[in-house]
């Protein structure tokens, strides 16, 4: 059903706009099935980042392969082939049904006036039972709840067939469960996935590799073990914690400590305490 | 089916795995029999066959209503005689034929046309309190259908060609500065949006009083009414041709570009991950909903709220796809307005009300309790 997962390469990739620099000479290189986490502070250019990949933005320098291939080369529809993205802000859509958005995601391999047939049908059927939402195909999406779709947005996603997929943010507005389940799901789908990620212990459970972007720039990346760290947090993110590997898990774990406060009794070791 | 979830709790009860069984209003799951075989699902989509006869059958009796009242009353059996037994001669057949069926036929073509312009003008800008009158697409067809009646360009042939051409351009333009006017960094509010539609129609409005005042007509009071609030009045078997091909070959290409339509509803950055080329789509439906609207504009004035109410209603009766929304909203449109000119004929007989006044007194309560909706469901007035 999915295509074989893509391998992406962006090479020195920024983007200004009225004279900002929103990105500045990014490199990023997500191997074919990895998956791959964006963090970074509000206003790094995570989200800049994923637009320039998937193309609605085009990149004012650098470039961006996607299989080897010049990604500004390829069509709209080419690209949508390739890549297929989950973003934050899905709209209401008006009422078309579940079913019918998910069959949208069959768009980029059809000419326009080209009506979907029973392989279609399948297709979104299956993408549906999935990401577990079949039960809820003939339901209107803007009925549902954020959790419910989510899942359906990921389902439109595969029934793209795309060697990459692109999330911004795809836990937002989501509970703890519903978090987990939607990374699960991801992971469990065998394309090679780049996410932005705000949460870092979600990020360092579900990610092979991060990139840490403060600024527009990539200032670090590698395993989640390796890149979250404490004096990466205390400079990028300029917030005091404490990492370690969690037993229960064998990730790192990042918790927050309260920036240190005069009317409060400096007690670093009382606040150690709250870690555990 | 909100809370307790997880793969196995989102699924239908045993039996209904394949094709989500039916499903009450509130989508709730009915309860299916064990291994109940392809049970059969009541959705939009399978109703949408009925619901299209029943509007044919509708616009069919709508359509005889209009050619049996007025004035004259003539019996529906004698309507058909003249319409399906071809009977021309007479005073009966005058008036059926000669008077009113032009009338009915352009009301059915301008009430479709305005209803499918509306429902793709929503879609465009994902907005359901888009329509070509409240845009401004009607009232800039209008100022420029009447600039080329005062400048008196040409007569017969190239005014038949002027006049449509004249209110094309005129409805182009206006949807370009309300676009333009209502979009800011990359985004349109609903507010802004009509509140730039409704700026430019009062302006236009404005200009098209102003130069029929100016001009010599005598009559200027009553082609104003013409113009601004719309009219059937002045359908004649001759200039019936250019609106009725227009109306048919906009519905095919809009309907045959239903899939790009559905793709707007996914939001810009949405339409362009899912292939969709947006700038060129969208400036082409722009072009083809100007259209429409123009050349219907030019021979009936510029009626409002057809293409608000109409949408809507076909919407909740067969869903937002357009594939089956179009023909559905198409259809309803002609029944809408033949209807709203039978009371605007009738209803103050023997004096004739606008057709447009009986559209508005209609839909203005309908735009508010929209409005009321919109802005508690999603915020619109941000």
């Amino acid at each position: 059903m999915t295509a074989r997962p893509a391998s992406l390469r962006a090479e020195g990739v920024g983007y200004e706009v009225h004279g900002r620099t929103l990105l500045d000479g990014a490199d990023l290189t997500a191997h074919p099935g990895e998956t791959v986490g964006l963090v970074g502070p509000n206003g790094s250019g995570k989200t800049t980042f994923l637009r320039c990949v998937y193309g609605t933005l085009r990149p004012t320098a650098g470039r961006v392969l996607l299989d080897g291939r010049d990604a500004a080369a390829l069509g709209v529809k080419e690209r949508a082939r390739r890549v297929a993205v989950v973003a934050q802000d899905a709209g209401s859509a008006f009422g078309l049904t579940v079913r019918e958005t998910v069959a949208m995601g069959r768009s980029p391999h059809k000419r326009f006036w080209e009506q979907d047939g029973p392989g279609d049908a399948r297709r979104v059927a299956r993408a549906l039972e999935r990401v577990g939402a079949e039960a809820l195909a003939d339901r209107r999406l803007d009925e549902l709840s954020g959790g419910e779709r989510q899942r359906v947005l990921v389902a439109r996603a595969l029934v793209q067939d795309p060697g990459l997929l692109a999330l911004d943010e795809p836990t937002n507005h989501l509970d703890v469960r519903h978090q987990l389940e939607i990374l699960g799901l991801v992971r469990r789908l065998g394309t090679t996935n780049l996410v932005v990620l705000h949460d870092l212990n979600l990020a360092a459970a579900h990610c092979d590799r991060l990139y840490v972007l403060g600024a527009g720039r990539v200032v670090a990346s590698g395993p989640p073990g390796e890149v979250l760290t404490e004096e990466l947090l205390a400079e990028v993110y300029g917030v005091r914690a404490r990492v370690a590997v969690h037993p229960a898990t064998g990730v790192p774990n990042v918790v927050y400590l309260p920036p240190p406060s005069p009317s409060r009794r400096p007690g670093p070791d009382a606040q150690e305490v709250r870690i555990r | 089916m909100r809370g307790a979830r997880g793969p196995a709790g989102t699924r239908a009860p045993a039996g209904t795995r394949a094709p989500a069984g039916l499903r009450g209003p509130a989508g709730t799951c009915a309860p299916a029999g064990p291994r109940a075989p392809a049970a059969p699902r009541r959705t939009a989509g399978a109703r949408t066959p009925a619901v299209l006869a029943v509007l044919v059958a509708a616009l069919v009796v709508t359509a005889v209503a209009g050619l049996a009242l007025g004035p004259v009353r003539v019996p529906p059996r004698d309507v058909l005689g003249v319409v399906l037994g071809g009977e021309r001669a007479g005073p009966l057949a005058a008036v059926v034929w000669d008077l009113r069926m032009p009338r009915v036929l352009l009301g059915a073509v301008v009430g479709a046309g305005l209803a499918v312009a509306g429902t793709v003008l929503q879609a465009l800008v994902r907005n359901p309190l888009a329509d070509p009158f409240l845009l401004g697409a009607s009232s800039g067809a209008s100022a420029g259908a009447v600039v080329v009646v005062v400048l008196g360009v040409g007569a017969g042939a190239a005014a038949a060609v002027a006049l449509p051409s004249a209110a094309f351009a005129g409805s182009m333009c206006a949807l370009v500065v309300v676009w333009a006017a209502a979009r800011r960094g990359g985004t349109m509010t609903a507010g802004r949006l009509v509140l730039a539609g409704v700026a430019v129609q009062y302006v236009l409005s404005a200009f098209t009083g102003l130069v029929l005042v100016l001009s010599a007509d005598a009559e200027h009071a009553r082609t104003i009414m013409f113009w601004t609030l719309g009219s059937l009045g002045g359908a004649r078997w001759d200039e019936l041709a250019l609106p009725a091909v227009v109306l048919v070959v906009g519905t095919l290409l809009l309907t045959a570009l239903a899939r790009p339509l559905d793709l707007l509803l996914a939001g810009e950055e949405g339409a362009h991950t899912l292939g969709l080329d947006t700038h060129r789509f969208r400036a082409a439906v722009f072009v083809l909903a100007s259209l429409v609207t123009g050349v219907l504009v030019a021979f009936s004035g510029a009626i409002g709220f057809v293409g608000l109410m109409v949408p809507h209603a076909a919407r909740a009766v067969v869903g937002a796809g357009h594939r089956r929304l179009l023909p559905v909203a198409a259809l309803g449109g002609a029944v809408f307005l033949l209807l709203a000119d039978l009371v605007a004929r009738t209803a103050a007989a023997p004096r004739e009300v606008p057709v447009g006044i009986v559209t508005a007194l209609a839909g203005g309560p309908f735009f508010l309790w929209l409005l009321r909706r919109s802005s508690r469901t999603e915020g619109i007035a941000g």
